[in-house]
């Protein structure tokens, strides 16, 4: 008995790590053999000539971020793009989701066309909206029509970041519309009954209300967002034809990465340093986000 | 007077649906519009949306202006559908076992399924890319595939499916004499359609619209992805932005057919991603 039940157990955990054996192969290969592969790379000057070659440089790394004026300039840039673009992108979905369920007819149609930028590639949206920004451009056009200064959206230093920003807050906040929507299904109509009987309209129900119970939810869509916006990569790359142009001003942290990774020679081992150091400063803005909202769930 | 104020408040929210629907749109139908224009009036800048010389020629022009363009076509299709489609059979098999059997070390691995997810790609694209260059894969479509064959996510998703997976038929299954495996393709995954559905599609525009990796792994232009493509054709048809608004097209039509057909999957996706 004992020992059939022992050969049950045997073949059980065969099974197991049948079933398991494609994620297994992936985990170690491309995941936790890369992060330990990088680890070592960080602390070494890697050259890339025929084949590959290490020397052992301690911090090395790590120091020259803090020398690195470009690193600076992609810190900068990407902390003024993720503190502008987070708390724009959940406004606009709260309020979008907010608005979609207030039970309108038509809503259906509505959502289904509010989630089309979610769909579509990020080359693409990039490439329309170089298209609209064009100096004779649909926008400069309409600016002028409205009797409006126009812009040089894709040359100017002052202008570039920020055309990326209101480009992405408008392809990135449907998707989060979508988790607020289901969110919104949960809240109990007795609470917004409540609130009627003490006289709220429609905006006071919105802040005391909904606001308040989406709190969680809001939280999620914070982190979701500050993990996505610190890894602009993509729309800088394809504005800028891979440079972070014009002067520096489209420059991200994970461009910088590339750059030195993949453009330059023997920088390998400082992308990687430079990749660790963003791990870290997304981690703890997301500890730093936590703890706020949980402050805050305390009044 | 309580309803006149409602009404107005309806009004108040159908503008701003409206409006946004607007802005969601015009860039779209811009974009849909210019990739029927002339040259000439691409560069005379207008703002009419319907182009006054309706002309096809866009479509034709980029195939033969540029003879990648179906090969990188056929790369992203590739790439993107046996990606997919390893991607669900893999996630649902791991996703069953952390929910069904019992092996050592299930609890552990569980864990590391869920620390891989905080791990942003960038630490781990540069040691892979060495990895890749060691075995011989870049340049190829298993380079861009099998690092991304399996989605610690989707894994997360299916376990929380299979918990909730009634087992009266497996054991059913199991009196008939089927092996785990034949229960898992034959019972399981059948009965799994709607939860491998909103995966296929969520995995399936991954692949279709990446473009860090490829930009790494493919440096052949013959095997260049759609997105890289286009991003290079930008850069050889600079002002050409009819050319580039045709090729953009060709290359969304795919996802939004998807997303017409599975429109309901979508969205129980993204619920699902948002924690629930």
């Amino acid at each position: 008995m004992n020992k059939r039940s022992s050969k049950k157990k045997l073949r059980d955990a065969g099974q197991g790590y049948l079933f398991m054996s494609p994620t297994l192969f992936v985990l170690a290969l491309f995941i936790i053999g890369p992060i330990l592969y990088a680890i070592f790379l960080s602390f070494n000057k890697v050259q890339l000539l025929g084949g590959t070659s290490f020397e052992f440089v301690a911090f090395e790394n790590f120091s020259r971020i803090m020398e690195d004026n470009r690193a600076l300039i992609a810190l900068k840039n990407t902390a003024k793009y993720v503190l502008i673009v987070v708390p724009c992108q959940t406004a606009l979905a709260l309020i979008l989701a907010a608005t979609l369920n207030a039970g309108l007819k038509g809503e259906k149609f509505f959502r289904i066309v509010y989630f089309l930028p979610t769909l579509t590639s990020s080359a693409v949206l990039t490439l329309i909206f170089m298209w609209m920004y064009n100096k004779e451009g649909l926008i400069n056009n309409l600016l002028e029509m409205i009797g409006l200064p126009g812009y040089n959206f894709l040359g100017d230093p002052d202008i570039a970041l920020n055309a990326i920003m209101l480009m992405n807050i408008w392809a990135t906040a449907p998707f989060f519309m979508v988790i607020y929507l289901a969110a919104l299904q949960d809240i109990p109509d007795s609470l917004y009954e409540a609130a009627e009987l003490d006289g709220a309209n429609a905006l006071q129900k919105f802040f005391y209300v909904t606001v308040p119970f989406l709190r969680p939810v809001t939280s999620f869509v914070v982190i979701m967002g500050l993990i996505g916006t610190f890894q602009l990569f993509d729309q800088s790359y394809i504005f800028s034809g891979g440079s972070g142009g014009p002067n520096n001003s489209t420059l991200t942290v994970v461009l910088l990465i590339y750059q030195y990774a993949f453009k330059s020679l023997g920088t390998m081992g400082y992308a990687a340093a430079l990749a660790f150091a963003l791990a870290i400063i997304i981690l703890a803005a997301t500890l730093i986000q936590r703890k706020f909202s949980k402050e805050e769930s305390l009044y | 007077m309580n309803s006149r104020k409602k009404s107005f408040s309806k009004r108040l929210l159908y503008v701003i649906l409206v409006l946004y629907a607007v802005t969601t749109l015009v860039p779209f139908l811009w974009a849909l519009s210019s990739s029927f224009k002339t040259l000439e009036e691409i560069i005379s800048g207008t703002m009419n949306f319907i182009p006054k010389n309706f002309t096809l020629a866009n479509y034709q022009q980029i195939f033969v202006e540029q003879d990648l363009f179906p090969r990188w076509l056929l790369n992203s299709l590739i790439i993107a559908v046996i990606g997919t489609l390893l991607n669900i059979i893999f996630n649902s098999m791991a996703g069953y076992a952390l929910a069904r059997l019992a092996f050592p070390g299930k609890k552990a691995l569980f864990i590391i399924i869920l620390a891989v997810l905080m791990i942003p790609a960038q630490v781990t694209m540069i040691p892979n890319y060495l990895i890749l260059k060691e075995l011989g894969w870049l340049n190829s479509y298993q380079g861009m595939i099998v690092p991304a064959m399996v989605n610690a996510t989707f894994i997360f998703m299916m376990r929380q499916f299979f918990i909730n997976f009634p087992k009266e038929l497996e054991e059913a299954a199991q009196l008939d004499g089927l092996s785990r495996l034949g229960i898992f393709f034959k019972v399981v995954l059948p009965l799994a359609k709607p939860a491998l559905a909103a995966q296929a599609i969520f995995v399936f525009m991954g692949f279709w619209n990446d473009f860090m990796r490829p930009l790494i792994v493919m440096t052949d232009t013959e095997m260049y992805t759609l997105p890289l493509g286009l991003n290079t054709f930008k850069g050889q048809y600079v002002s050409y932005w009819n050319y580039i608004m045709a090729a953009s097209m060709v290359f969304t039509l795919p996802v939004l057919l998807l997303y017409a057909f599975f429109n309901r999957y979508f969205i129980k996706g993204i619920s699902f991603t948002g924690g629930k």
